[in-house]
């Protein structure tokens, strides 16, 4: 995120703003709008006018006069207070960090994925609608409507602005860390668009993550789900050309991979695996730093990987867990093996005519020496993705084994 | 994710509506774009003029010309569509059998997932 410091300070401080006078007043709804409202006025005047001395203060001050300004109904005092509000220097209210708390509200089960994840960037990442609605590409109405309709469900849910213990926290924790997830890969698959000023939702993601791990740090869960975003977002730059191509895993420059975030990130999954339980992003985590831990795609401990995926189709089954398997079972069994275990998956109708199941399937045919049905299986994988960079690639990949004879052209 | 989900008319078969068959068609519209707009899954939504009025151009050897046809010969045209931005393609499915036109003979809607986008948001 290309956020100056009182950008970063605002998205720091929002949440614990909300927290605040959600404790205070209740009226979550009513709440989270003063805020968002405060946060706007603070990105305004703060850039100009320097931040004040008790940014926090300050932020729930103007969020509490502008509350009060809604529940009145009581437009016209708003200029007025906040100008009062900017010269006072009210007292803080320091208490716990309610990240948590916000977390758990913003994504009640009741909620879309598609709610979930803009009232989270929203109320806990302390993003504006505008912003938002730009890094998911639709128009701010559009963003806004969403936003207040999901405020709308919680309420007749009858949520409460609680910190979760116990059961529920067990319960509740994989839908946040779910939602974490889906908002890192939005911002890692997004391809649409000229996207200048998209907000970097992938990064977004990495300091939600972050605030939940400084809760919750003996969770192995929360740090293995931080550990994969780290060392997934540390192969941001190796990942496409400077054409907007992608590069596989496997052609990837490995010196362009952030050194940094790798090394965190692997030290993450490393404690992450001493937790006395073990989920799907802790072996996810774990995997990603078996590859980080090859200095080249020829060094990869497939073997590792393999087995990794293996526990990992134990614990959370899913045909694209035991396709990824596939792959890594080729790498230390031969390609038969890999496409072996793939006719599996046919029946399943999760992935079967999926163009991850069509391109790996390409992927192993082109390694066993059958071009020709490389060649099939790539450009119905190509014809099967949403996405035009995936679909550039598959057609590069058919265009490289097209059998003597075959039609050019007449891909897509 | 966006999806596309384009209405395709037969002048025909809308002609052969009767007033209030025609008039429920556009109120069932009029509830469907409240509704999305106010669940924010709706993008934009568009409605194009008469088929009759569209022109077709083509270029051969860098000359451009301008016809009437060969599209005209068609029986069913894209008549409008909605732009919406959804959960999944279930919920994309469920919105456009929503539509009035997915109810009447003869018409179809087609739900397409977006595989690229550019433009200007407004936001």
């Amino acid at each position: 995120m290309t956020a100056g410091p009182a950008e970063g300070l605002l998205r720091e401080l929002a949440p614990q703003v909300l927290g605040a006078l959600v404790r205070r007043h209740g009226r979550f709804e009513d709440c989270e709008d003063a805020v968002q409202e405060a946060v706007i006025a603070a990105a305004a005047q703060w850039p100009a006018q320097g931040v004040p001395g008790n940014p926090r203060g300050w932020l729930v001050t103007v969020a509490s006069r502008r509350l009060v300004d809604q529940v009145r109904g009581d437009h016209a005092r708003r200029a007025r207070e906040s100008a009062v509000a900017a010269a006072e220097a009210p007292g803080d209210v320091p208490g716990r960090d309610d990240t948590l708390a916000l977390l758990f509200l913003c994504c009640h089960p009741a909620l879309t994925g598609a709610s979930q994840t803009a009232l989270t960037l929203r109320a806990a990442g302390g993003l504006t609608t505008a912003e938002i609605a730009r890094a998911f590409l639709v128009p701010e109405a559009t963003m806004a409507a969403r936003i207040s309709r999901a405020k709308q469900r919680i309420r007749a849910a009858g949520a409460s602005f609680t910190w979760p213990a116990g059961d529920e926290l067990a319960g509740r924790l994989p839908v946040v860390l779910h939602v974490l997830y889906l908002i890192f890969n939005e911002g890692y698959t997004a391809s649409a668009g000229a996207d200048l000023h998209r907000p970097d939702l992938a990064a977004e993601a990495i300091r939600l993550a972050r605030m939940v791990h400084a809760q919750l740090p003996a969770d192995g869960e929360v740090t293995g789900l931080l550990a994969l975003m780290l060392l997934t977002h540390a192969r941001r730059a190796a990942r496409v050309t400077a054409a907007g191509d992608l590069v596989p895993l496997g052609e990837q420059d490995r010196a362009r991979w952030d050194a940094v975030m790798t090394a965190e990130g692997m030290e993450l999954a490393r404690v992450s695996l001493g937790a006395p339980s073990l989920g799907p992003y802790q072996l996810q985590a774990a995997i990603a730093a078996t590859h980080a831990d090859a200095a080249t795609a020829a060094g990869t401990n497939w073997a590792q990987v393999h087995a990794l995926y293996l526990i990992l189709e134990r614990v959370a089954p899913n045909p694209v867990v035991t396709l990824n398997r596939a792959v890594a079972l080729a790498e230390v069994k031969g390609p038969a093996a890999g496409l072996e275990l793939l006719a599996g998956l046919d029946g399943d109708e999760r992935v079967a005519g999926h163009h991850r199941l069509l391109s790996v399937r390409a992927h192993l045919l082109e390694q066993a020496g059958d071009t020709a049905g490389a060649y099939d299986c790539y450009r119905r994988a190509a014809r099967a993705t949403a996405s035009l960079a995936e679909q550039r690639y598959l057609q590069g990949r058919a265009s490289r084994v097209r059998p003597a004879g075959g039609q050019p052209g007449a891909e897509g | 994710m966006q999806f596309l989900i384009s209405m395709h008319i037969n002048p025909a078969v809308l002609e052969a509506l009767t007033e209030e068959e025609m008039a429920a068609v556009g109120e069932g519209h009029g509830r469907f774009i409240a509704a999305l707009k106010e669940s924010g899954e709706l993008v934009n939504t568009q409605a194009l003029v008469d088929p009759s009025q569209a022109v077709v151009v083509t270029v051969r050897n860098g000359q451009p010309a301008v016809t009437d046809g060969p599209f005209l010969e068609a029986k069913e045209y894209l008549g409008g569509f909605y732009l919406v931005d959804v959960e999944d393609k279930d919920r994309a499915v469920a919105l456009a059998a929503q539509i009035p036109d997915a109810a009447i003979a003869g018409l179809g809607v087609e739900v397409r997932q977006v595989m690229f986008y550019d433009g200007l948001p407004e936001a």
